[in-house]
């Protein structure tokens, strides 16, 4: 369980985030949605303490993240974020198994049994034949699964994901997601996952929080979000609801604003 | 199928590791060989050529005693036990340390351009050196007037590059490099200064000589003991840290979420590398490349963990600057040349087959 309450964050003079309240529950899957610019990532990184927001606070289980140890923190949430990292010469095993350090003492070896876990969360992203191969060799997708691995090798209770279907081709975009939301609803984890398609978070997310403007603009059931009146004024773009199958689908039709062939021919 | 076939071959060792063990294992063991090696070659070539065997055993009979009784000349044994073994050992020391000091800056900057230079400290050790060289400063510390005042003038420009680094707030890499750069710069225009000011043709020569590098200040004594220390100390720090220096190598936000606080583990690094950098060029000058080839060298052999990377890259470095002086001292014999030229013409062509690899990896 992560609450957060009255958070807040501005890159130099430009207000992002303002008084952002939200309660992520156990055993679900929390959505956070939005535009480009309108703070996701931002919030991500407030809820895990990569930034700390001057004013508020964010709770995990109870406790103020704020005050835990570095190593605590970490042993409580796993984050999966892709960095542009330099030239690394790591191999993907040793990638996985930087998520067994929070649980390692400073003197302490990896042993037998953060390398089966290792080699189980690698497993579990379907990338277990990667593991002795270079991580800087790996294309977008399987670096992507290979942070999940090692999120998972982390085994916190709380998983928060930027972008994780960022580079992975359809399949496996459902596959991780799909994988995500077990993890909250059968080992009854925490789930936050910043997605950009509406379609995965209609289909993958319990709850949702579409941000806009500096704050939350909606938050509730996926179903109460996902609504044309909701999304239109935010996104600036047609929304049509389609059910089939008894799921959800969102179809999208540029507004007149953007001018269509017909407008440019005429 | 081909995967299959991978699967079959690491059966037993799906993550690869013991391989990579087994490759660590057979590097460190061959590298600590062949630095014995390099140390008994070192001492015994020079002008006057001392077979390894004898080496060996003057070594052993002033160390261990044994063997108790001298079957060679005191001259050899003065070539070998005062005069030659001090300078391989400080060049062992200055290797590792140089070697460490590249890896962990490359890690904590993310850029593997980087050498122990960048943080400006060996321009403070020179600007001491060519105060004590030049005008006397630190005649209170006798024989060793140089190393110290070489160490303050390191001192100092650590100092100057931590403050600045820290000053705006957030210490990050871009930060931490622009003060580095800066303050070397700085206290490279007031060596010049002290040069142009003392009009002493002779001096600046010295200057320059102490610049470029030698171990040629080597003796038994307190500098030596105290760079023992530091790089020893330093190498074990490195390799204890390895995991977080692995995370920190990845980036800021990967090394947080890991539970690993990048900004504090950077200055904390700070302080180790320009403490070792600063006993390193006080007790030899200036030695360029090592720093920044050497890490490279290690990370080929055995992949990119620092905890292995961090002993291998020490070995490389200490064999690859006692060769480089035992070259430095024969080439021109009896002149002596600076033994940064070496260093120098040996990394600078592998420079450019870095940055020609790293051309063809980013495109």
């Amino acid at each position: 369980m992560i609450t957060a309450s009255d958070l807040s964050w501005a890159y130099g003079g430009a207000r992002v985030l303002d008084a952002v309240s939200l309660a992520a529950p156990h055993g679900r899957v929390l959505g956070l949605i939005g535009p480009n610019g309108s703070g996701k990532t931002t919030l991500l990184r407030l809820l895990h303490g990569a930034l700390s927001s001057p004013t508020g606070e964010v709770r995990v289980d109870g406790d103020r993240l704020a005050d835990l140890g570095a190593r605590d923190a970490a042993r409580r949430v796993a984050v999966v974020v892709q960095e542009a990292g330099g030239e690394n010469a790591m191999t993907v095993a040793e990638m996985v198994l930087l998520g067994r350090g929070p649980h390692l003492s400073t003197f302490q070896r990896t042993g037998r049994d953060d390398h089966a876990v290792a080699a189980d969360a690698l497993a579990r992203v379907g990338a277990a034949h990667l593991a002795p191969r270079s991580y800087a060799g790996l294309s977008g997708g399987e670096r992507q699964r290979v942070l999940i691995a090692r999120a998972l090798a982390q085994q916190a209770t709380h998983l928060l994901l930027d972008e994780p279907t960022n580079h992975l081709d359809i399949r496996f975009q459902h596959e991780v997601l799909g994988l995500v939301a077990g993890l909250a609803h059968e080992a009854h984890r925490t789930v936050v996952v910043v997605l950009h398609d509406l379609n995965l978070a209609a289909r993958y997310c319990d709850d949702l929080v579409l941000l806009g403007d500096g704050g939350i603009v909606a938050t509730g059931a996926v179903d109460d979000v996902l609504q044309p009146a909701v999304l239109e004024p935010v996104y600036g773009i047609g929304v049509e609801r389609v059910e089939t199958h008894g799921e959800l689908h969102l179809l999208f039709r540029p507004h007149a604003l953007i001018p269509t062939r017909k407008d440019l021919t005429a | 199928m081909a995967s299959q076939g991978t699967a079959v071959l690491h059966a037993g060792d799906p993550l690869g590791l013991d391989a990579l063990r087994r490759r660590t294992t057979l590097w460190t063991v061959g590298l600590g060989l062949g630095l014995v090696a390099t140390v008994l070659a070192g001492v015994g070539i020079g002008a006057v050529s001392v077979p390894a065997t004898t080496v060996a055993e003057v070594v052993g009979h002033h160390l261990l005693g044994w063997p108790g009784e001298r079957t060679w000349s005191a001259a050899v044994d003065a070539i070998v036990w005062q005069v030659r073994l001090p300078r391989v050992l400080l060049g062992v020391l200055v290797g590792a340390g140089l070697a460490i000091c590249g890896v962990a800056l490359q890690a904590m900057v993310r850029n593997v351009l980087a050498d122990p230079y960048l943080l400006g400290v060996n321009s403070g050790a020179s600007s001491g050196a060519a105060a004590a060289i030049l005008f006397g400063v630190g005649a209170g510390f006798a024989e060793h007037a140089l190393q110290v005042t070489a160490f303050l003038g390191a001192l100092a420009a650590s100092l100057l590059v931590f403050l600045v680094a820290r000053s705006a707030g957030r210490v990050t890499s871009v930060r931490i490099l622009l003060a580095g750069v800066a303050v070397g710069y700085a206290l490279y225009a007031l060596t010049s200064f002290l040069i142009f000011a003392s009009g002493s043709a002779e001096g600046a020569r010295s200057v320059m000589f102490w610049l470029l590098g030698s171990l040629g200040l080597a003796r038994w004594g307190l500098p030596l003991a105290v760079v023992a220390v530091v790089v020893g100390g330093v190498t074990l720090l490195l390799t204890v840290w390895g995991r977080r220096l692995d995370a920190l190598a990845v980036g800021d936000e990967t090394a947080h979420t890991l539970g690993v606080r990048p900004e504090r583990l950077r200055l904390q690094l700070l302080v180790a590398v320009a403490l070792c950098v600063g006993v390193v060029v006080s007790a030899a000058g200036s030695i360029g490349f090592v720093g920044l080839v050497v890490p490279h060298l290690a990370r080929r052999a055995v992949g990119g963990g620092h905890v292995r990377v961090v002993g291998v890259a020490a070995l490389m470095g200490a064999i690859l600057l006692v060769w480089a002086d035992v070259l430095a001292r024969t080439l021109f014999a009896p002149q002596e040349i600076p033994i940064g030229i070496i260093t120098s013409l040996v990394g600078a062509p592998f420079l450019l087959v870095l940055v020609r690899r790293l051309h063809a990896t980013a495109s």
